[in-house]
């Protein structure tokens, strides 16, 4: 009997499973993959790749490394992936694309051995180490170039793990700004939240439920559209500073910069955030029994100790969660920061929304959502270890 | 219940707190009907002009093209993706509900996983592995990412309202010669079923509000009412999209007043 | 009273899909193609000076759709075969790229039509730079353009205007780019137009580029939609913004909106149209880029926006704005009295280092 309970709920489960495996796990696979595995040059110049490992990396190749990248380039411009092994190579070293469209052109023209001298005549960059060194490097399939750069580092000529040129170091800031930005909202959604938690937790129930619906509202209208009340409110021409001119506080001509920087994100996001702090700390409080305080007040301790000693300690649970909750949320938000983030106000899932859809850098933008993935699942365990999941609750 | 001090100040604080909530949202509507392409009360909006009032604005969302494509859109990919996200989440849900069910908390934890992983990286996840299906800009891939987005929401509302529920009912049903299917039906589904729409409308509100994954993987197409909002508020800011966000508001507030209705305590038949 | 409110919401939820999906999507005739451009005023400038015929003349709808710039999409589309773009307006740097890359189809000037008078495409178009996948479409402009309220006295009039706080006080917008910041930023500091690229090809040049645009950095707003400068301009939120030639104009002329464009120091470039590979409807797109860049079409574009044609036989045509009856020629970007100090973009520049500056420019942005 036993045994069949067990195997029906396992049953019950098991499409959702199956789905989540398939449709959220396997993508976040494939990314993990993406930021490692990159064959592009490997697949177009396999040949003259295999031939350089015999090449000790300084000084030139041989000959017949010469003419086997003059063929694989010949073919890759017939079959038009040239472009793509041209990009991949610039974004290695700057100038290399036009280096390998040119020779690519020309290859189709003329040419003929000794390659050693004819691919230099096309394009003195062949007669250097520098191009050679570049085609090694990007012709790892499996790189650890993606993480490296997302962490500011990079691959110097002789393979060996450096920092980037401080002029190209943005990552690592971006990486903590982020955190700095979502500890700040956590903090300013629990001063808000907990007192207005407190409130709800605490009034006469009719009241109590109108309150909710107050923080419910914003929970349920569509992000895009808090948003776009924040634009309304804040920009130059808007509502406050119009207010503000209005009542005299601020010039016309100096009318306040609330958006399009880090103001701007700050107050949206606290916003967008609030109901995830109000909730959970609202249904723990909820349980908390208002005797308490009174009876501890009643023997003789002050407001804030019995507070102190008494409730807060049981409210705590609900804190936590709503701290995480919140925090996680931040760390990952990309669509209020970039409408209403300005410049100083990007935070790292803008980069990674950059490189997918602007710079096509898909490894790079694959392997900052790892390191961000890893960041947030480490919160994740630290949230079930001492909340437990299961105890989530959503509304009231 | 006075057991805090000052309660006033708490009382002025928490007021301020819930205008901070509420006020930004409240803005939008009138000034959706402003007659000028502006964001602010003009002059003849606080004299209660008339004439600075108009519906042009809803008239554009209403009988223009890109809109009523843009709603077509959302409903389909909202009402697919909850359809299927209710039917598995609910049924996931039944099956952690039992008691018979095995390794519970770290499935639990797998199925709400979606809830937790920040948006960007879902969506990044998914835009690599569609391109590698060849399946970015379809309806398909957003269905299905949008579902895998509100499941948990309903494997959530599902398991807290099986909670209140006695399964001793189904001893009895099973007693009385009700096959499982039947005695799903007659007796599980309409005692949870307030949990199984809440998470149903959960669902809905969640795909109605993703614009990320839309935005890596949706073509021109798919486009979706957020994802026009999206485009509205980086191009050419125009009321138009304040329209467009009151509907939404609207949409907010019945979803949360059903589900409010739903998860009345008290109301709820249980046992 | 529970199955009751079930029913009711799940009627509710029934109809409205109902109602939706009676509205009829699009007028999907038997043929369209989709067409993307740049949005705002541009947009509706080609769809009145030809899309608008061409739709009239062959039957063929537009579903028109916009972007601002980049190969993503039309590399995704590509790429996963899923192509739904047909035709796109594009800059150089991009068209040249996607040539390189294999995403776009190859263009042959033959196919296009002559010009009136008989002279073959291929000669009929500007001698400027050459692109095997796009055919040449206009020649626009970035610039940067002020609000006349702002400046009573002393107006901007050279790009080390735009980069003097202390005389011209107030936030500037720029694109959230390298592209155009870099020229402006050396030929405000001296560098002579013709020696931008030279400079730029420096470590050195780039460095002191980035030197003048930290003068101006924190007074900065950025924008990425070409229809966002005219807005921040005319809204106040800047003084005085870079941003494309035709923009400005039509704020100018259409919305009298009080904005002076400043010629000096812009940098001039020019549009293509190109077809994406792999289109299922190759033929139909192929029609449009040969109505799209006729003389009569380039000429006519000229009526409502500030984008000079690409055509000899064009250029002669040129008239007045429709709408004001504003002479337009003064106001193209290469009308000779505005191009004494233009610097000439190179795409094949931006090309081989539109990756490391776009690095480079996102870590000096983040500092």
């Amino acid at each position: 009997m036993l045994n069949k309970a067990r195997t029906g709920a396992i049953l019950l489960a098991l499409p959702l499973t199956a789905f989540i495996l398939v449709t959220f796990v396997a993508p976040l696979g494939s990314m993990f993959m993406r930021s490692l595995y990159d064959p592009l040059v490997a697949d177009i110049m396999p040949e003259t790749l295999a031939a350089l490992e015999e090449w000790d990396g300084t000084g030139l190749p041989a000959e017949q490394v010469y003419a086997l990248a003059a063929r694989e380039l010949g073919l890759a411009r017939e079959e038009k992936t040239i472009g793509r092994l041209a990009t991949r190579l610039n974004r290695d070293t700057s100038g290399m694309r036009s280096v390998i469209m040119r020779s690519g052109r020309a290859l189709k023209r003329a040419g003929d051995a000794p390659w050693s001298e004819t691919l230099p005549d096309i394009n003195p960059a062949w007669g250097e180490a520098d191009i050679w060194q570049a085609l090694v490097r990007t012709g790892a399939r499996v790189t650890p170039i993606y993480y490296l750069n997302a962490l500011d580092l990079t691959l110097d000529s002789d393979g060996g793990v450096v920092r980037q040129p401080e002029d190209r170091r943005i990552y690592g800031t971006l990486f903590i700004k982020t955190i700095r930005v979502s500890l700040v909202i956590t903090l300013l959604c629990l001063a808000i939240g907990y007192p207005v938690a407190w409130l709800i937790a605490h009034s006469p129930p009719r009241m109590s439920r109108m309150l909710l619906v107050l923080v419910l509202v914003p929970f349920w209208t569509s992000l895009l559209v808090r948003t776009t009340s924040w634009i309304v409110l804040l920009q130059q021409q808007g509502v406050v500073n119009d207010l503000l001119v209005r009542v005299g506080i601020v010039a016309d001509e100096q009318r306040l910069t609330m958006i399009h920087n880090m103001t701007g994100t700050l107050v949206a996001m606290t916003h967008v955030l609030l109901p995830f702090m109000i909730l959970p700390i609202y249904s723990v409080m909820r349980g908390i029994p208002a005797v308490q305080m009174q009876a501890a007040m009643s023997l003789g301790a002050n407001w804030p100790r019995a507070f102190r000693q008494v409730y807060l300690p049981q409210s705590l649970p609900g804190v936590g969660a709503g701290c995480l909750l919140v925090f996680i949320l931040a760390i990952g938000y990309y669509i209020t920061p970039a409408l209403v983030g300005g410049q100083s106000g990007q935070l790292i899932s803008n980069f990674i929304a950059y490189h997918i859809q602007t710079s096509l850098n898909w490894g790079l933008a694959a392997a900052l959502g790892c390191v961000l993935f890893v960041a947030v699942l480490l919160l994740f365990l630290l949230y079930d270890r001492v909340l437990g999941l299961d105890r989530m609750r959503l509304g009231a | 219940m006075r057991i805090s001090p000052g309660s006033t100040a708490l009382r002025l604080f928490c007021g301020l707190a819930f205008l901070f909530l509420v006020a930004p949202i409240l803005v939008i509507i009138p000034l959706s009907f402003n007659a000028e392409p502006y964001f602010t009360f003009t002059t003849g909006m606080l004299e209660l002009d008339p004439d600075a009032y108009s519906l042009r604005w809803y008239e554009q969302v209403i009988f223009g093209e890109q809109w009523r494509s843009a709603a077509l859109n959302s409903a389909i990919i909202g009402f697919s993706a909850a359809a299927l996200a209710t039917v598995l989440g609910t049924l996931a849900a039944l099956g952690l509900s039992s008691p018979a069910m095995p390794w519970r908390r770290p499935l639990t934890a797998l199925l709400i996983s979606p809830l937790i992983v920040p948006i960007v990286i879902t969506a990044a996840g998914m835009f690599f592995f569609y391109s590698s299906l060849n399946l970015t800009q379809t309806y398909t891939a957003l269905i299905l990412s949008h579902a895998v987005l509100g499941a948990p929401f309903v494997v959530i509302t599902v398991t807290a309202s099986m909670a209140g529920f006695n399964r001793e009912l189904l001893l009895a049903a099973a007693s009385l010669g009700a096959g499982p299917a039947y005695s799903f039906f007659r007796v599980q589904l309409p005692i949870i079923s307030p949990g199984v729409i809440s998470g149903a409308l959960f669902a809905f509100a969640a795909s109605l509000d993703e614009v990320v994954i839309m935005l890596f993987m949706g073509g021109i197409e798919q486009r979706t009412i957020p994802r026009e909002m999206w485009s509205g508020i980086r191009e050419e800011i125009s009321p138009a999209i304040l329209a467009a966000a009151t509907f939404l508001i609207l949409v907010a507030v019945l979803l949360l007043v059903t589900v409010e209705l739903l998860q009345r305590p008290g109301k709820k038949p249980s046992n | 009273m529970k199955t009751i409110k079930t029913s009711v919401l799940l009627c509710a939820a029934w109809t409205s899909t109902m109602m939706l999906s009676t509205v009829p999507v699009n007028a999907q005739e038997d043929q369209f193609i989709t067409v993307v451009s740049w949005g705002g005023s541009y947009a509706r400038s080609s769809v009145k000076a030809y899309h608008e015929r061409f739709v009239e003349e062959t039957g063929i709808q537009i579903k028109l759709d916009e972007y601002n710039g980049g190969l993503a999409q039309v590399r995704a589309q590509v790429e996963t075969g899923n192509v739904s773009w047909d035709v796109v307006d594009m800059e150089a740097g991009d068209a040249l790229l996607g040539c390189d890359e294999g995403l776009l189809e190859t263009v042959d000037y033959e196919t296009l039509p002559p010009a009136p008078d008989g002279t073959p495409a291929t000669q009929d178009f500007l001698d400027v730079y050459d692109v095997e996948c796009g055919a040449k479409n206009l020649v626009y402009s970035t610039v940067y353009a002020y609000n006349d309220t702002r400046f009573p006295e002393q107006k901007p009039a050279t790009m080390a205007d735009f980069f003097d706080l202390e005389k011209f006080p107030g936030r500037r917008g720029m694109r959230r780019a390298p592209n155009a910041n870099l020229e402006f930023a050396l030929v405000a500091d001296g560098v002579p137009s013709a020696r931008v690229y030279e400079l730029l090809s420096t470590e050195e040049g780039i460095a002191r580029a980035f030197r003048k645009l930290d003068t101006v950095k924190n007074q900065v707003v950025w924008w990425e939609a070409g229809a966002q400068p005219p807005q921040m301009l005319a809204d106040g939120e800047v003084v005085m913004s870079t941003a494309y030639n035709g923009r400005i104009f039509n704020a100018w002329a259409l919305e009298n909106q009080p904005l002076t464009i400043v010629w000096d120091g812009q940098l001039l470039a020019f549009g293509y149209q190109v077809i994406v590979a792999g289109t299922p409807k190759l033929e139909l797109a192929r029609q449009f880029v040969a109505f799209a860049t006729s003389t009569e079409s380039l000429a006519n574009l000229t009526r409502y926006i500030s984008y000079g044609p690409l055509r000899h036989s064009s250029l002669a045509l040129v008239d007045k704005h429709l709408e004001t009856g504003i002479d337009m020629e003064p106001h193209l970007p290469n009308a000779p009295q505005n191009i004494s100090n233009a610097v000439l973009e190179d795409p094949e520049w931006w090309a081989d280092n539109q990756d490391e500056m776009n690095e480079r420019f996102a870590a000096w942005l983040v500092k």
